[in-house]
């Protein structure tokens, strides 16, 4: 769907998809997961069941786990127990498996991780070209499809370090979704943002989170969790304290870590 | 003007630019500025240009102001007969030029030399200009085809070309093959040994590091020493091994522990978000190396891998220890001809050699600061 439909529908009032979450289809499915880094037990009997379009906010103090629980997730993190079904496939030792997981989940990161020796195009095309080996044609047309979509065909040509945080975190998203992924990861995404960027990064989330998309994104972005999620995800400790709707979530917490962290975030 | 004592102030007109000083700017005020900008800065500069003058002065009046550029012998460029103080015998190393380039290649095989300098500046040429169209296949060439016909043309042996023994190769064509050699194989073989010191693999490792550790502890001497003498006493017996061959092996491996490290500085440099991307979008590991991060890395030691690629073609010269003549080698065996012994001629033949290295160096220095710049795209902030 074009941005433009998109805007109009949501001009018009139409109401928001937010009812298309599968009820059977599943996307994500840890079960009893357990990491350590040596002897420190980082992710504790981690369950979490994510369906087909669900979109999950997962917040929680600095050290809790959510970066570590989400990298679990395409394996940037190794986990030590229980297990990760990705998209059907188990995550185990095998490189095959892992390849076919990362190639169906994106990732945005805190700092973007763009390369900064490619321009913004080549960084969009590279993993369709050398990982979907797609025609070099192809892949471009599809990269500036992308590049529309965050509002920045125009900066095609250019090198990372020439555009601003805003910007670089767009094309770190059009980067991601060049490869046409069913599950996106984010860790962070406006956090290292000036606040007057954040906006712009969020409005290209909510989009996406509108189209359907299966989103995991860790942020403190209240605003944004009410807009988009089906779930608000609370943890603290390497565990899931907590999790619920947004509305009952932020009206209404139930555990006395998730009021002192919403109390602590909400009056500043 | 708005009366500033207000507190509150709104601009209503802008602010015209004007011109720059003319002190500040052009010729004069760039020496102002650089030159002459305070008292210590003016010593400086007086001191640099007296230095400067008293180096080139005598080296200028040597090679051109008192040079001798005519002769057939020795007897041109004695003082007692051109009557004045003499400076560099040219004439001497015109008549020695093909021996310091070609050493004792027979001189009717000459030409086979001169192919492989041909097609090596061809290929090389199109190569380093990055406007320059079909790289891919340039490379292929330079790298796969040109080595094999190079090695054809100059042993010989194959369709009626006859046997030239490297024993009989001296001067810039020695120098040139091991250099070439040394610096195209230890570039890759470095990268490889780098990654294997920082890889998961604990034997690979722990391979890399002695790999790495036991030829940067070994001077380069020892290393042509065991490659030249001691190597075929441990070989089986009628088993040979030219020893050409073997001095390329060692130059090789030697510079190539050198060039491991240097490269691993780089890939120490790369941020750990530059895997981690690579590796999200779902990239192989030989992948992710080659297309995001040996690129960054090695644009980083450019300074490094050049410096170590200037050091190798410098350390060609100790190959003469081993009983190899190598450009400087020929040009030190030609003193002893007693056709133009004069009291400049050693002082020649080294200007002329140090000149030639110079060239290149100097040139691989250039073009590594030309890359740098041209592959700067880091705009930091
Ligand atoms: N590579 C590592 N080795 C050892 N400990 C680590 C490592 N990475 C993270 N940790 C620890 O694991 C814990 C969880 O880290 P994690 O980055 O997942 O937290 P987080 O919830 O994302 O925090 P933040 O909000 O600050 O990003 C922290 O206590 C951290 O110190
Ligand atoms: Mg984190």
């Amino acid at each position: 769907m074009t941005e433009t439909t998109a805007a109009t529908e949501r001009a018009a009032g139409a109401p928001r998809k937010k009812m298309e979450v599968s009820s059977t289809d599943v996307a994500i499915e840890i079960t009893k997961m357990n990491k350590w880094y040596g002897d420190f037990h980082v992710l504790k009997d981690i369950d979490l069941r994510v369906m087909r379009g669900e979109r999950i906010v997962i917040c929680g103090p600095s050290g809790s786990g959510k970066s570590t629980m989400i990298r679990c997730i395409n394996r940037l993190e190794e986990h030590q127990q229980g297990s990760i079904v990705v998209d059907g496939i188990e995550l185990t030792d095998d490189l095959k498996k892992i390849d076919e997981i990362r190639r169906e989940v994106g990732m945005v990161f805190q700092h973007f991780n763009l390369f900064p020796h490619l321009t913004i195009l080549e960084n969009c095309t590279l993993a369709p070209i050398w990982v979907r080996k797609m025609p070099r044609k192809e892949a471009e047309d599809i990269a500036m499809h992308y590049l529309e979509r965050v509002k920045i065909p125009e900066q095609a040509k250019k090198y990372p370090g020439q555009l601003s945080g805003g910007q670089q975190q767009r094309v770190a998203i059009a980067r991601s979704l060049c490869m046409n992924p069913k599950i996106m990861l984010f860790d962070e995404p406006t956090s290292a943002l000036d606040p007057e960027m954040i906006k712009e990064v969020l409005d290209v989330m909510v989009g996406l989170a509108e189209e359907g998309m299966t989103m995991l994104c860790v942020t403190h972005e209240m605003g944004f969790a009410r807009q988009v999620a089906n779930r608000v995800i609370f943890m603290d400790q390497g565990q899931i304290v907590e999790q619920n709707e947004p509305e009952p979530f932020f009206s209404n917490p139930q555990h006395e870590r998730t009021k002192l962290f919403l109390s602590q975030i909400l009056h500043h | 003007m708005t009366d500033m004592t207000d507190l509150s102030y709104v601009r209503t007109t802008e602010a015209e630019a004007k011109p720059a000083p003319v002190s500040t700017t052009g010729f004069i005020g760039w020496m102002r500025r650089n030159l002459f900008s305070s008292i210590p800065n003016t010593i400086l500069t007086l001191i640099g240009i007296w230095l400067a003058y008293s180096i080139f002065a005598p080296l200028i009046n040597f090679a051109f102001v008192h040079a001798v550029w005519t002769g057939d012998n020795r007897d041109a460029c004695l003082a007692q007969n051109v009557g004045r103080e003499v400076g560099a015998c040219w004439p001497y190393v015109e008549a020695y030029f093909p021996q310091f380039i070609y050493g004792r290649y027979p001189v009717e095989e000459r030409y086979r030399v001169d192919i492989v300098y041909l097609l090596f500046a061809l290929l090389i040429v199109p190569m380093l200009i990055p406007s320059v169209p079909a790289k891919r296949l340039n490379g292929l060439l330079l790298l796969v085809a040109f080595p094999i016909v190079a090695f054809f043309l100059l042993v010989g042996g194959v369709f009626g070309l006859p046997v030239v023994e490297t024993s009989q190769w001296g001067g810039l064509l020695v120098t040139l093959v091991i250099a070439v050699t040394g610096i195209t194989a230890s570039l890759p073989i470095g990268i490889l040994l780098a990654l294997g010191r920082r890889s998961d693999m604990p034997i690979v490792r722990l391979l890399s590091i002695i790999f790495i550790e036991f030829w940067r502890g070994v001077p380069l001497i020892t290393v042509l020493f065991m490659a030249s003498v001691m190597l075929p006493l441990f070989l089986p017996e009628g088993v040979t091994f030219d020893k050409l061959m073997r001095v390329l092996i060692g130059v090789t491996l030697f510079s190539s522990a050198y060039m491991a490290e240097v490269v691993r500085g780089g890939l120490q440099a790369i941020p750990k978000g530059q895997y981690e991307g690579a590796q999200a979008l779902g990239l192989r590991f030989w992948q992710m190396m080659r297309l995001i991060i040996l690129p960054q890395a090695l644009k980083l030691v450019i300074p490094g891998i050049v410096g170590t690629f200037i050091g190798l073609f410098k350390d060609t010269t100790l190959v003469l220890i081993v009983g190899m003549f190598d450009l400087l080698g020929q040009v030190q065996s030609s003193f002893t001809d007693p056709t133009w012994a004069s009291p400049s001629q050693s002082h020649t033949g080294y200007l002329f050699a140090a000149a030639i290295f110079w060239v290149f160096c100097f040139g691989m220095s250039r073009y590594s600061l030309f890359m740098e710049k041209k592959l700067h795209t880091g705009h930091k902030r």
